[in-house]
């Protein structure tokens, strides 16, 4: 199932792994410490065929022995109810591995322990990782390993991921099981009586006609939950004793209920003597913190409030030091390129100067703004204040078709859609990851908003900010009907039930902040490295050549070819080649009108050739499309790379050419129809 | 045993006379810090399986945390904290529990 795992593996090691070890758990239980303590630096993205799902992949040298670590999506069950409980029970049957460490959450014992309960029900070897029991302490939950070891017949392993504490252990007792599989004799979780001989009856109907490799027990486990995959699977396998089978099944429907309850009369017992439970009605920080925090209107202000300081600390902090990279780095950089180029054909040095350095090092100055945004997001995050952020605009953002999750990574988008494409990551369900994706474009980033606030008051004056103001929301209306559809196309229309874990308040684990933003901005490099560099080069081959000036350049000529199509929108070439050229970055548009109309950017010179060639229902036709337009390169590379889609990103752009276009030609028409000139 | 849809009418008219205040109401009508037992769940098989899995299963306690009377609310089951649609805690039947 998994690509690049055993080759990449063999290829970093220099040999095959002698352990496979998937790591499972529910949402926020600190799998994802776990996982970066044990493979470092080895990790690597693992495509799912035919799903949008990726797991992570990563090598870990434990005392000897090469373990292979597969990090599984979160999951709170094994049932069919969201994409990542089915990759997790996919994974599981299908690829079988040696050990599965189920990470738990000392401080939701209870709940967590349902994933356990699932788990035993498949012919899979467990090792439990009773990860952060400091936090538990804080509540006054204690929990004795040693005794939730004996009760449950597996090991269990006290952890402290956040400062790497107990992970090798947890890998010694997964070793154990493998080496001594006789010493494996689990306390299994079994159906109340009431509904045994029920059981018994579907297994003993099914058991002759169920594919390999999956378990005939679990499969009429999972039959009796009502789980409809199963139940399609299964069902053209069954030929004739599907109507018995669908007679049992429609008997009990509700049968659920009594074995989700029979799960949690298993996990009290197995919990009994192990764990102690604080004094009941205590008043704990999350409660206090959230009768603020989540506050429909206190909410929403702080909500506001820390928005309001990271975009304030964006432009005290991160727009000085990316002016400072812009002089230093990429001016610096061009001048003593040149310098020392001055025996080379003018070609080349455009290339290297042009091309090269102006495209990956105008990308690389958004690294200033890129850590200030990964650092909040990551603290926010590790906070537990995401979900808070979350669960206050959820009634909004479902109006969009959107989850409360896609909030924080849109806003960010006003500042820089690089940041705000790579912050869905932390949106868990990869239908709603993509479809905020496909969405953020139309969230307009500063640089466009800066060429809309300077185009703006040449073409209307003193209206301009009512012109500005009516193309924001103009916007926010695309977003939210690209939104709806998507959802309703995609999604089938599916209401989503509304249900979100807030977890515990606590202190951000800097170090694990620290893991993914370096991850964050190495990947940005990357591709700064690789797709900007190559999009650079070629865009600047297509505004030079042939001709060597913008003008007669094959950009220059593509522009004047669909001169029909600017006609449509008022438009004459010029301010086509703009809007090609606001690819490499959005703030081209200005330069380079400059350029072909031949007059300087400063001063009164653009403002009157431009107010002199365009109508004013022109010049909102042309303000419309630059602001729904394609995004800039960077932001279509990292749609690229975290969708890890060609497909996605071509629907993309090919849907907001549509759109913009489309709006373009409906402004100017629909202003000649009503008589605006 | 099985909660079926249709027992709690059996259930609650059997002991209407013993159990006056135990009175059943759906979750989205309880009060902040009020504790409840679940009766009940209804709605479709997907609904019912994933508040189910989570731990609102019939004779589960519940603390409802916070509830403004419109939009979601936040409850506390089996030791963590969920906060739920209006519309998904219109199926929890529950009834109080006396503090």
């Amino acid at each position: 199932m998994i690509l690049l795992t055993q080759a990449d593996a063999s290829l970093a090691f220099g040999g095959e792994p002698a352990l496979v070890v998937a790591l499972a758990g529910q949402p926020n239980v600190g799998k994802s410490s776990v996982f970066n303590d044990l493979t470092g630096q080895t990790q690597y993205v693992s495509n799912w065929p035919g799903k949008t799902n990726q797991s992570k992949a990563g090598m870990c040298d434990h005392r000897g022995t090469l373990v292979q670590v597969i990090d599984l999506p979160g999951a709170y069950s094994l049932t069919a109810n969201s994409s990542e409980e089915r990759v997790v029970r996919d994974f599981l049957i299908h690829d079988q591995p040696d050990v599965v460490a189920l990470i738990v959450n000392a401080t939701a014992l209870e709940r967590n322990l349902y994933l356990l309960a699932e788990l035993l029900a498949l012919p899979v070897k467990i090792v439990l990782g009773l990860n952060m029991l400091d936090a538990a302490a804080q509540q006054g939950i204690t929990i004795e390993a040693h005794v939730l070891e004996a009760a449950l017949g597996l090991p269990v392993v006290s952890l402290n991921a956040a400062r790497s504490e107990g992970v090798h252990e947890l890998l010694d007792a997964a070793i154990r099981l493998v080496e001594h599989p006789g010493s494996y004799t689990p306390n299994r979780p079994e159906i109340r009586a009431d509904h045994r001989s029920v059981l018994a009856d579907l297994e003993r109907l099914i058991a002759p006609y169920v594919p390999a490799p999956y378990p005939a027990d679990w499969m009429a486990l999972k039959l009796l939950e009502g789980d409809h995959q199963i139940t399609e699977l299964l069902q053209p396998h069954l030929g004739e004793a599907w109507e018995s089978v669908h007679a049992i099944l429609m008997q009990h429907e509700d049968a659920i209920l009594a074995i989700a309850g029979g799960r949690y009369e298993w996990i009290g017992r197995m919990m009994r003597a192990a764990v102690t439970q604080p004094r009941a009605g205590q008043l704990t920080l999350t409660d206090r913190i959230d009768r603020v925090a989540t506050h429909p209107w206190w909410g929403m202000l702080i909500l506001l409030g820390i928005l309001g300081v990271l975009f304030w600390l964006t432009y005290a902090l991160g727009t000085p030091l990316q002016t400072w990279l812009d002089v230093n780095l990429v001016q610096a950089g061009s001048l003593w390129a040149q310098a020392q180029m001055q025996a080379a054909p003018p070609w080349l040095t455009g290339l290297v100067v042009n091309g090269m350095i102006a495209g990956v090092g105008t990308v690389l100055t958004l690294l200033p703004v890129l850590l200030i945004f990964f650092t909040a997001l990551g603290i926010l995050e590790d906070l537990g204040y995401m979900a808070r952020a979350a669960y206050v605009m959820d009634r909004f953002m479902h109006l969009m078709g959107l989850h409360g999750k896609s909030f924080l990574p849109l806003f960010l988008g006003f500042g820089c859609n690089v940041p705000a494409v790579m912050g869905t990551r932390s949106i868990e369900s990869p239908k709603a990851r993509l479809i905020t994706i496909m969405v953020t474009p139309l969230v307009p980033c500063t640089a466009r908003l800066a060429v809309l606030a300077t185009l703006a008051p040449i073409f209307f004056g003193t209206q301009a900010l009512l012109v500005t103001w009516g193309l924001l929301a103009l916007n926010l209306v695309v977003l939210t009907g690209v939104g709806v559809v998507l959802h309703e196309g995609f999604l089938g229309g599916e209401h989503k039930a509304f249900i979100m874990e807030l977890p515990l308040y606590q202190l951000p684990n800097l170090r694990m902040i620290g893991v993914s933003l370096w991850q964050r901005l190495v990947d940005f490099i990357k591709m700064a490295g690789t797709i900007i560099l190559v999009v650079s080069v070629l865009l600047w081959a297509l505004s030079t050549f042939p001709g060597g000036t913008i003008e007669t350049s094959l950009m220059g000529l593509i522009g004047q070819k669909m001169e029909p199509l600017g006609r449509v929108m008022g438009l004459d070439w010029q301010m086509l080649v703009a809007l090609l050229t606001s690819f490499v970055r959005k703030e081209n548009t200005i330069p380079t009108l400059a350029v072909l109309y031949g007059v300087g950017t400063q001063g009164a010179g653009l403002a009157e050739v431009l107010s002199s060639r365009l109508t004013q229902p022109a010049a909102l036709a042309f303000l419309a499309v630059q602001m729904l337009f394609i995004p800039c390169m960077a932001t279509l590379a990292t749609i690229r790379q975290e969708t890890r889609s060609w497909r996605w990103t071509a629907l993309s752009m090919g849907m907001l050419l549509v759109i913009s276009l489309g709006m373009g030609i409906l402004i100017y028409q629909g202003a000649a129809v009503v008589g605006w000139k | 045993m099985l909660f079926k849809h249709h027992h709690h009418n059996h259930h609650r008219q059997a002991d209407v006379e013993n159990a006056i205040d135990e009175q059943e109401l759906p979750l989205s009508q309880l009060r902040a810090g009020v504790a409840a037992r679940v009766v009940q769940v209804a709605g479709g098989n997907g609904l019912v399986n994933r508040i189910a899995c989570l731990g609102f299963t019939p004779g589960a306690e519940v603390t409802l945390l916070q509830n403004f009377g419109h939009g979601p609310l936040i409850v506390c089951v089996r030791g963590s904290r969920l906060a739920l649609g209006r519309g998904e805690a219109e199926q929890i039947l529950v009834t109080t529990i006396e503090a």
